[in-house]
């Protein structure tokens, strides 16, 4: 025996998490750095196991975050560049109480900064690991990129977000990548798919943002540096990959076009430049001067049997790409330009709008050539014969339906039908609305009025057996009585199928009831899921929340709590 | 005073002296010097002359007449002033004309004034050689400052220290590169692996669409129900709305709040890797063998038996499988053919009839009614049978020594006898039960009394003697019954079944049922298994050699279970409940220990209507087919072939 005692909360987990504070003075640093370093190093806290465990046998909510990540965080450069920081604001702060203006322009000359490259590396080891992460830097990019310059941020990174973004655009409409939009009450959905990473990104709609009191900028700001850090450097390689100019230059073509028109009516060519790229109406210079992109062509491997599918697939993709092709719009004044602009060139349209509104547009309303005019107003005066007046939602529709649906659903002044999101995949026993529906006969071919002329038919024929049979006309008697047998045959056959489901029905309803007591508790809570979801004709989107309502995905990363 | 143009004029320049002479020659100088002249409205003077006197207003004031006679006639109009001190109308002269004139286009009012003279130096430009004065230069223009080196010194010294560094050189590297054109990917941290990557934000659905279609949309209960709960507790974060058109769609309000959310997320929230079972319902339903498999058993009504006018209590085939006993609450016992439905015998009995028992040898049916069990011939069928019973009951003896026995037996004559009736046992208290032996001599009826020890009664019917075989009460007794082929007695009070072995008078086994109250309990034809029906709609299957806990439980029925029975020959049981329902389960029980006997359920055999809230009361077998009798509160009789 013998030996000393062991102490408790000495080994094992509670030596494993740290809680916040205590990293806090282990780093040396204030919160709102430690908040700094945490977001911009993705640093985020852990749920231990046995939390009182953890928390020395209290029970207090703490938040706990990995030992090893506070070790890795004491080795960040930029822990360092955070303290010259605050030190060159003391000294800056002391400068201008003495007055001394020598002093204070020296230490400006030389004040500390920071680059994020080796953490976004460091972060993102792979090109697709950061594509993967950029729907967080999308939507909030464009999110920047509509606030005012006024106040609750610095103009450089109001500009710096929009310049990013008209990248972005400008990437998506060259790489022809768009793949699904969605109107939605909070701004206007886009997925795209790049290099085979689906990426969604969420644009507000072009207001002024009633800013709230109760949100953190600075939060917010911290995000954006890293995310336009990230999205600069996606952008660039992007641009890479397809043999683009970084940053992005007009085509030579273009822009000596766009230059004779609109020279007079900007001041300054550096923010015309950035406006024309914005305009998304030209196409952008390459860095190698291609004829035309060459089709890839898929390689045969002779024992593939997914050769065909993929095939077909591809072709779909291309045929999706090219949908707006042979096009030409019109954008009136009231409709979003710049979405609608960045739609319809992704498919290959061609789009311009009134030279008042913004520049680039390419030609005029007068243009006889125009096919569809795209109008969001009850009315409209002077109305050209050849081409069609349709609402913006019917390129959304369009693009989603993967077809040009047809254009009387979307005339001028007509009720709209309803907006689905394209998000929304169904699983069989889920709610599908009936417009859905409709499009999914739509896109297999069937025309709509298809299955109502038969049942006409057919109804034709039960009255053309009454006449025959007073006119007793041999042949048709045969065809009729044929006819006869074969839907006696039809109802015999039916009939059995409904047995044998009555029957299978049965012996389900059987099996359930020798079920186990806790087997039949999941059955039952389960079921009870799917009939919910179906009565309330809500997607099961939300099935992941829902509990057990499983057969979703293996593995599933997940916030533990609620923080706000 | 001087008048107030010429007084302007005086400021401005030196005024010539002929214009000045002639104004003051002019001039009746009024002394009250700069006051509003309206002072003087109501009095006949406007002011005071140098002398003192008072200056009187004109007799007769210019009326706009007289003005506009003025304007049309005067010539001089134009440069005509009025003096409001005097009172007079002043006519500029020429000079004074010009004067206004050049003002008015801002040029200086003296004519002579030359604004374009060449300039003259102060000082001169040009740098001398010579000294402006004399003065000799100070001493400390020679020595170097005290302060300066001072200032120097700090500034080198700041600079050795490092305090101070040069002006960083401007950046050459461009802001964008490629970052990643050194891929490396076994270069990824270990920590990396471990990264678990925040989810993706959820996806909208058709709820949140500009222009959602109408199901989606939130009826006006829905929203006030949203507007009250937390916003926590809501299942959708926002309220769809529906709008005409692209145009109306509003900015949302909580935009910004929701990106930040999503940040706040981002790096507050603790994240964790979670196993989600991969649960198919469909794998959760057992694997059992199919119904078809296991034919034959009951699956359609085929014969329904009327006649009864109140509840069925109790129904019993005879062992020939010819003819059904019921016995109803409308104090009748009827005696049907099986086969066609027919009721041939309807008996008044004088009370309800709480049970009935087909005597499993002869063609004796006994009948429980109230508090007397009868002994019935229903004289159908063979005439033999007929016979061979009642010689058996007349081939009594009575013994030498009459014992006092608990109950009363009596023959039957006369009237009743014709009926059927053949002996009469009258019980102290209510008969519930009764039940035959397998020989079918013995009978043992039960009279639930809580207090007594005279619940369990068994008679023989050759001897006409009756016995008490317990001597202390266990519980109130719900049912009981004796071994097919052993001499064993089970007996069944609220929880538990106690097994007794008749000939050794011994307590064999307890049985624990787990339920809350047991309604009814059958017997396998084997002897080793048993099923007990409770009113807690469970209904317990026992193996004896097994254990004295339930071997499976079956929660079938959704109400109280009435009755259940065992096929003699088939492996089939059923069992009827309140739900107005009868389940038919296959169970095989194998000759081979170790395996343990099968259960399926096979049918859902329907056709009682509920009344009462009671459904069916009693089933049995048919003794050869594969058929269920059941009896409802519906005053029928059911046969499912």
């Amino acid at each position: 025996m013998g030996g000393l005692q062991k102490k408790k909360y000495e080994r094992g987990s509670a030596t494993n998490y740290i809680t916040r504070n205590k990293a806090r003075k282990k780093l040396q640093l204030s919160l709102a750095d430690f908040r700094r370093l945490c977001i911009l190093k993705g640093i985020y806290p852990h749920e231990p196991k046995h939390k009182k465990k953890v928390n020395k046998g209290s029970t207090a909510p703490r938040t706990f975050y990995l030992l090893k990540d506070i070790r890795f965080l004491l080795h960040e450069p930029i822990v360092r560049k955070f303290r010259e920081y605050k030190v060159f604001v003391r000294k800056l702060r002391k400068a201008y109480g003495k007055a001394e203006w020598t002093g204070v322009e020296r230490l400006r000359d030389n004040k500390p900064g920071y680059k994020l490259d080796h953490i976004i590396k460091e972060r993102y080891p792979t090109f697709i690991d950061a594509l993967r992460d950029i729907d967080d830097a999308l939507s909030m990019c464009f999110l920047f990129s509509t606030f005012a310059r006024t106040g609750k941020c610095h103009v450089q990174t109001i500009t710096l977000c929009r310049r990013l973004t008209v990248e972005w655009m400008n990437y998506v409409v060259a790489s022809r990548s768009l793949q699904k939009v969605f109107i939605s009450i909070k701004g206007i959905y886009y997925q795209a798919d790049v290099l085979g990473q689906l990426i969604t990104w969420l644009v507000p709609y072009q207001f002024a943002h009633d800013h709230p009191t109760d949100v953190d900028y600075r939060v917010m700001a911290t995000f954006t540096e890293m995310y336009t850090t990230l999205f600069g450097f996606i952008n660039f390689r992007l641009y890479q990959t397809l043999n683009l100019v970084y940053p992005p230059k007009l085509d030579s073509k273009a822009e000596s076009e766009l230059k004779a028109e609109h020279e007079e009516d900007y001041a300054m060519d550096s923010e015309s430049y950035l406006e024309k790229l914005s305009a998304l109406s030209a196409s952008l210079a390459r860095v190698v001067a291609t004829a035309e992109e060459e089709e890839n062509q898929l390689d045969q491997f002779p024992a593939d049997g997914n050769m065909e599918a993929r095939e077909k697939e591809q072709k779909e993709q291309e045929d999706q790409n090219r949908l707006f092709e042979g096009l030409k719009f019109f954008l009136n004044r009231e409709v979003p330009r710049e979405s609608l602009a960045f739609i319809l060139r992704c498919f290959g349209a061609e789009v311009s709008w009134d030279k008042s509104l913004c520049i680039g547009g390419t030609y005029d309303v007068t243009d006889e050539t125009i096919t569809h005019q795209i109008v969001d107003r009850p009315d409209i005066d002077k109305q050209y014969i050849n081409r069609y007046y349709i609402q913006p939602q019917w390129v959304f529709d369009s693009v989603n339906a993967k077809m040009c649906l047809p254009v009387e659903d979307y005339f001028l002044g007509v009720t709209l039908p309803p907006h689905l999101s394209p998000f929304v995949e169904e699983k069989d026993g889920d709610y599908v609305p009936p417009e859905k529906l409709k499009l999914m006969a739509l896109q297999r071919g069937e025309k709509h009025g298809k299955i109502q002329e038969e049942e006409e038919e057919e109804d034709e024929d039960e009255d053309d057996d009454d006449d025959e049979e007073e006119d007793n006309d041999e042949e048709d008697e045969d065809l009729t009585e044929e006819k006869n047998l074969k839907k006696m045959e039809d109802q015999r056959s039916q009939g059995k199928v409904r047995l044998e489901q009555e029957e299978k029905a049965e012996e389900k309803r059987l099996a359930i009831m020798m079920m186990k007591k806790k087997e039949k508790y999941l059955y039952d809570k389960i079921m009870f899921g799917k009939k919910r979801t179906t009565r309330e004709g809500r997607t099961a989107h939300n099935n992941s929340w829902n509990g057990v309502n499983g057969m979703v995905s293996n593995v599933v990363s997940m916030w533990l709590m609620p923080f706000h | 005073m001087k008048p107030r143009v010429s007084n302007l004029i005086g400021r401005q320049t030196p005024c010539p002296q002929v214009l000045l002479n002639k104004v003051i020659e002019h001039d009746i100088r009024n002394t009250v010097g700069n006051v509003p002249m309206e002072w003087y409205q109501d009095y006949p003077h406007i002011g005071y002359n140098l002398d003192g006197k008072k200056i009187f207003k004109p007799i007769r004031n210019k009326d706009e007449l007289d003005e506009f006679l003025d304007k049309m006639e005067n010539p001089d109009y134009w440069r005509t002033v009025h003096d409001k001190t005097t009172a007079s109308d002043i006519r500029l002269t020429d000079e004074q004309v010009d004067l206004v004139h050049r003002l008015q286009k801002g040029q200086f009012g003296d004519v002579n004034f030359n604004e374009y003279e060449p300039s003259v130096d102060f000082f001169t430009n040009e740098v001398m050689i010579h000294p402006v004065t004399n003065r000799p230069q100070d001493k400390r223009s020679f020595i170097p400052s005290l302060i300066e080196k001072e200032k120097v010194s700090k500034l080198v010294h700041a600079i050795k220290m490092g305090w101070i560094k040069p002006r960083k050189p401007k950046e050459t590297t461009p802001q964008y590169y490629d970052l990643w054109a050194k891929e490396d990917p076994n270069a990824i941290l270990g920590r990396h692996k471990m990264h678990v990557p925040a989810p993706k934000m959820r996806l909208p659905g058709h709820e949140e669409s500009y222009n959602p279609p109408p199901e989606y949309l939130l009826t006006e209960e829905e929203r006030l129900v949203w507007e009250q709960q937390d916003a926590e507790d809501r299942k959708l974060p926002f309220l769809p709305q529906k709008h005409s058109c692209l145009r109306a769609v509003p900015a949302f309000s909580r935009f910004i709040h929701e990106r930040f959310e999503r940040c706040l997320d981002l790096y507050l929230c603790p994240r964790q890797r979670k196993m989600r079972v991969n649960v198919n319902p469909e794998d959760l339903i057992p694997k059992l063998p199919k119904p078809k498999d296991l034919q034959p058993f009951p699956t359609t009504m085929s014969l329904v038996y009327r006649g009864h006018t109140s509840l069925v209590r109790s129904i019993s085939a005879s062992p020939t499988g010819q003819w059904l006993v019921s016995g109803s609450d409308d104090f009748t016992v009827r005696f049907w053919e099986v086969n066609t439905g027919r009721c041939m015998k309807t008996l008044e009995v004088g009370g309800a009839v709480k049970s009935v028992a087909w005597n499993p040898n002869p063609a004796v049916c006994l009948v429980a009614v109230e508090s007397t069990v009868l002994l019935l011939n229903p004289s159908l069928g063979d005439r033999l049978v007929v016979s061979s019973t009642d010689q058996l009951i007349t081939s009594y003896e009575p013994p030498e020594e009459d014992k006092e026995q608990a109950v009363t037996w009596a023959l039957s004559e006369g009237p009743e006898h014709n009926k059927g009736h053949r002996l009469t046992l009258t019980h102290p208290k209510a008969v519930k039960q009764v039940v035959w032996h397998g020989k079918g001599d013995y009978l043992s009826s039960v009279m639930p009394d809580n207090s007594s020890n005279l619940q369990v009664l068994i008679h023989q019917v050759s001897k006409r003697r009756t016995q008490n075989p317990f001597r202390k009460s266990k519980g109130l007794v719900q049912c009981v019954s004796f071994h097919p082929l052993r001499p064993y007695f089970f007996v069944a009070t609220q929880r538990y079944v106690r097994i007794y072995n008749l000939i050794k008078q011994e307590l064999t086994k307890k049985l624990m049922t787990n339920c809350k109250w047991i309604s009814s309990m059958a017997i396998h034809p084997g002897g080793d298994n048993l099923i007990c029906g409770s009113y807690d709609c469970r209904l317990a299957w026992f193996d004896l050699d097994l254990s004295t806990k339930p071997y499976k439980m079956l929660r079938h029925h959704k109400k109280a279970l009435r009755g259940v029975a065992f096929h003699r020959n088939y492996p089939l049981f059923a069992s009827g409940a309140d739900d107005g329902s009868v389940i038919v389960c296959h169970g095989m029980v194998y000759n081979d220990l170790l395996q343990n006997p099968l259960i399926v359920p096979v049918k859902v055999l329907k056709g009682h209507q509920i009344t009462h809230d009671l459904g069916v009361l009693d089933v049995t077998f048919h003794p050869t087919q594969p058929w269920v009798f059941s009896s409802g509160a519906d005053a029928t009789i059911r046969l499912f072939t």
